[in-house]
């Protein structure tokens, strides 16, 4: 029942699914790192007591969150050996010394740190735990750099030349790791993990608000969290842009299909705002355009002329239907989060932000919408990246392993089974963390419950620290 | 003299594995054993003792497996398909054991299922090393620049022997880290335990050992050949020593000298496996000059690695010693 052609398609879909997956933690640990960072130098400045209990809050979040990123994470590193060999042989002398310095740079920073982040106020003073606390959140800034430069490297590959075993070999690392597309890459990229966080902040906040306005830690991650989706939601749409226009110099076929493009238009390309595309045929069914939008968009020219589908070898066409999809996903809800930023405006401008219940309401339904919007954008540039792999000179199916389909069908089970238990569970806990108020006091990781809180800036005897126990720490 | 990278780059990946065995090797053995602590202090004392570092440990993990696509991509490509259940295997478990360390705090409801999933997850996670490890020793059928054997290849007895060798191991190592690390009844029984799997681990390195040379051709060249030998044979001989030594500390009721005796012999089983591999990083098929990417990808790496890797020993070095000392018996009473 399993032939060449489903091992492949088996790869493809355990690829796609665990690196879904594990985007969703990066996308959102990025932003919190830096996030925590922030409250916790607001508390140094200020000494005020509701930064310290925000930060100890969102701690034990980004604990579990960290967690759960870092082991998805080391299935990604062995995964482009496991089932994408012809690929690591090929393109690892490129790619590999990127992600080699991701792992030097950028996660042991983040994990050598993490510890005395998490466990480490009282043995250490705040000002020392402060650095701890900077360096994860740099670490997670200069991981995003090095994996999105190898990414970038993928879609836009330049600086290298062909071996005699028939390898990308490395000829001005410069332009390798600036590629053309990655600058775009990087701030699109960290711009959605900060709108990410702000929006799952805002929602938690929003959520508290909603049953008592007077919490002030509800108050405070609302209002920084509304103030940072009002000044990073048009920038990232600016950003989008950008890299749009990118894409559309480097990779047409991609832009083609997040637009629907089937036929080229010599004299003004249309906005497809919404419709149904149909490959076979090459058109879109029941389309609502926009004449010469598109051209207007991407040529700032209402008349110039914008190519088509029908330019392009149709075995080199990535799959029309989901690239269109999932790019209106993620530029619907962006259009959203720029409605939410504004309306908040509009709230603080009339001092109304922690009242208007529609407000918190609206951005209550909007605490996902970060999440699906670093998906579907994912989703966007990866499958618009195929048929390839490095983009234009290594296909997919001449980069897979040899391996036996039921093999990957295994372990692809696996894989599912696993991850909907494991991260189902920690979705579950970081709900639970983020259903409780933020409340005075609140008890960092290494505070036991049935223990005095330690005031910080105590540091005690080393040795002598305040663990957790499973007798209690349930909140 | 020009410098050989492709040597030089063999070295810093087994130095960063051999990194990851030393670091994560006690907190997987921490795992392995959790069972054998009572439920509630005994079991947090023990997850406390690794809570802080076992993220840091296990990147070296990622540097290990990053590093040989970056370093050898041939050897990547040939050697992970081969391994490719065990290595999956390996993944998930470490997923199940990673996640545990926070989950379990976070629902005292399930606790067990956690508790469960972080010795399940180390037992496993150990257990597919040791026999990837076998797997890769015993040797992997390559044609052109692929892996060319089945899925069931690494399925053999002595990658079963490396697999429970290295279970047996990683115990010893996380039963010598908690005398080193705990006090009172907690560390009686952790010095027991250490008693029993140091005889194990001897055995099975003894098992490993006699049985390797005669895997294959180069092996019983390597150990045996005149007069290499003289210096090949010193490594079982320091074993011996280090037996000896490891047991007498033990019954002294020293607390750090187990540990690092333990440590000890996992250099000497590595050292025994550089011996027995070198040059080759797919025995009898693929050398390290072979597998090597370009020089301008291992020296563009080099230039990064002799700056960071320092770096990096030094601050996980401050890690370590910001927990250092006995574990929270304070906090209890």
């Amino acid at each position: 029942m399993f032939d060449d052609i489903s091992a492949l398609t088996l790869a493809r879909a355990q690829f796609a699914f665990t690196v879904s997956f594990h985007f969703i933690f990066p996308a959102f640990s990025i932003g919190l790192a830096s996030y925590l960072a922030v409250l916790e130098a607001l508390w140094l400045k200020t000494g005020k007591e509701v930064y310290l209990n925000l930060f100890k809050y969102w701690l034990k979040i980004f604990a579990l969150a960290f967690a759960m990123g870092v082991v998805s994470g080391i299935t990604m590193s062995y995964q482009f050996g496991t089932n994408w060999s012809v690929f690591s042989d090929k393109a690892g002398p490129v790619i590999g010394p990127l992600m080699a310095y991701e792992v030097m740079t950028a996660f042991f920073l983040e994990a050598g740190f993490l510890g005395v982040m998490l466990f480490g106020m009282n043995r250490v003073g705040p000002k020392l735990h402060f650095m701890a606390t900077l360096a994860v959140a740099i670490g997670t800034f200069i991981s995003a750099f090095w994996i999105l430069s190898a990414n970038s490297w993928m879609q836009t590959p330049q600086g290298f030349v062909m071996n005699a075993a028939g390898q990308f070999e490395p000829a001005d690392w410069m332009a390798i790791i600036f590629n053309p597309s990655f600058p775009y890459r990087l701030v699109h990229t960290v711009l959605g993990a900060y709108l990410t966080t702000a929006l799952a902040v805002g929602a938690v906040g929003a959520w508290h608000l909603l049953k008592d306005k007077g919490n002030a830690g509800a108050r405070v991650m609302f209002n920084m969290a509304m103030g940072m989706i009002a000044v990073a939601a048009p920038i990232q749409i600016f950003a989008g842009d950008m890299h749009g226009l990118n894409t559309l110099e480097h990779q047409p076929a991609k832009v083609m299909a997040m637009e629907g493009h089937f036929q080229s238009h010599p004299d003004g390309a249309p906005l497809i705002l919404f419709g149904i595309p149909d490959e076979k045929a090459a058109t879109v069914h029941a389309a609502v355009s926009i004449p010469k939008a598109s051209s207007l968009i991407l040529k700032h020219d209402p008349n110039a002329p914008l190519a088509g589908l029908d330019t392009v070898p149709r075995e080199n066409w990535p799959v029309v239907s989901i690239v269109f999809w999932s790019f209106r996903i993620m530029v619907g809800l962006g259009m959203l989060m720029l409605a939410l930023g504004a309306v908040s405006l509009l709230a603080r401008a009339r001092s109304k932000l922690y009242d208007w219940r529609w407000l918190h309401r609206f951005a209550l339904v909007m605490g996902p919408s970060g999440f699906v919007a670093v998906l579907a954008g994912l989703v966007t540039t990866e499958v618009g990246r195929q048929p390839f792999t490095v983009y234009g000179l290594l296909r997919t199916s001449e980069s897979a392993a040899p391996l036996d389909a039921p093999a990957v069908a295994a372990s692809l089970l696996a894989f599912v089974v696993v991850y909907f238990v494991v991260f189902s569970a920690g979705a579950g806990y970081i709900l639970k963390l983020m259903s409780h108020p933020p409340h005075p006091g609140e008890r960092g990781l290494d505070e036991a419950p049935d223990h005095p809180v330690r005031t910080a800036g105590i540091t005690p005897a080393p040795g002598i620290p305040v663990h957790r126990t499973s007798e209690g720490d349930a909140s | 003299m020009t410098l050989d990278l492709p040597s030089v780059w063999a070295f810093v990946i087994a130095f960063a594995v051999f990194a990851y065995v030393v670091m994560d090797g006690f907190d997987l053995g921490i795992g392995i054993l959790f069972p054998t602590f009572k439920p509630g202090r005994e079991r947090d004392s023990a997850m406390n003792s690794v809570a802080p570092v076992w993220d840091g440990n296990e990147t070296w993990l990622v540097l290990g497996g990053g590093g040989l696509m970056a370093a050898f991509p041939l050897a990547y490509a040939i050697v992970l398909p081969a391994l490719y259940a065990p290595i999956i295997a390996m993944l998930l478990a470490l997923i199940f054991r990673g996640v545990a360390f926070e989950f379990r705090w976070r629902d005292p409801a399930h606790r067990p299922f956690w508790d469960l999933a972080f010795t399940g997850g180390s037992v496993i996670g150990a257990f597919a090393q040791g026999v990837a490890l076998g797997a890769l020793l015993q040797g992997i059928s390559v044609e052109g620049r692929q892996y060319a054997g089945g899925w069931w290849d690494w399925l053999t007895p002595f990658s079963l022997l490396t697999g429970v060798s290295l279970v047996v191991g990683y115990g010893l190592l996380g039963a010598t880290w908690l005398v080193m690390k705990t006090e009172g009844d907690m560390q009686s029984h952790a010095r027991r335990m250490s008693g029993w799997l140091g005889a194990g681990t001897i055995v099975l390195i003894a098992a490993v050992s006699a049985a390797t040379p005669f895997l294959k051709g180069a092996y019983y060249e390597n150990w045996f050949a005149w007069p290499s030998v003289l210096l090949t044979a010193q490594v079982p001989l320091m074993v011996l020593i280090g037996a000896v030594l490891f047991f007498r500390s033990l019954r002294k009721g020293h607390e750090r000298w187990p540990f690092l005796l333990a440590l000890a012999l996992f250099l000497l089983s590595f050292v025994g496996l550089g011996i027995s591999m070198f040059p080759y990083v797919v025995p009898g098929a693929v050398t390290i000059w072979d597998a090597a990417a370009p020089d301008i990808s291992l020296m563009f790496m080099l230039v990064g690695a002799v700056v960071l890797i320092p770096i990096i020993l030094a601050y996980t070095g401050y890690a370590y010693w910001v927990f250092r000392g006995k574990v929270g018996e304070e906090g209890y009473h």
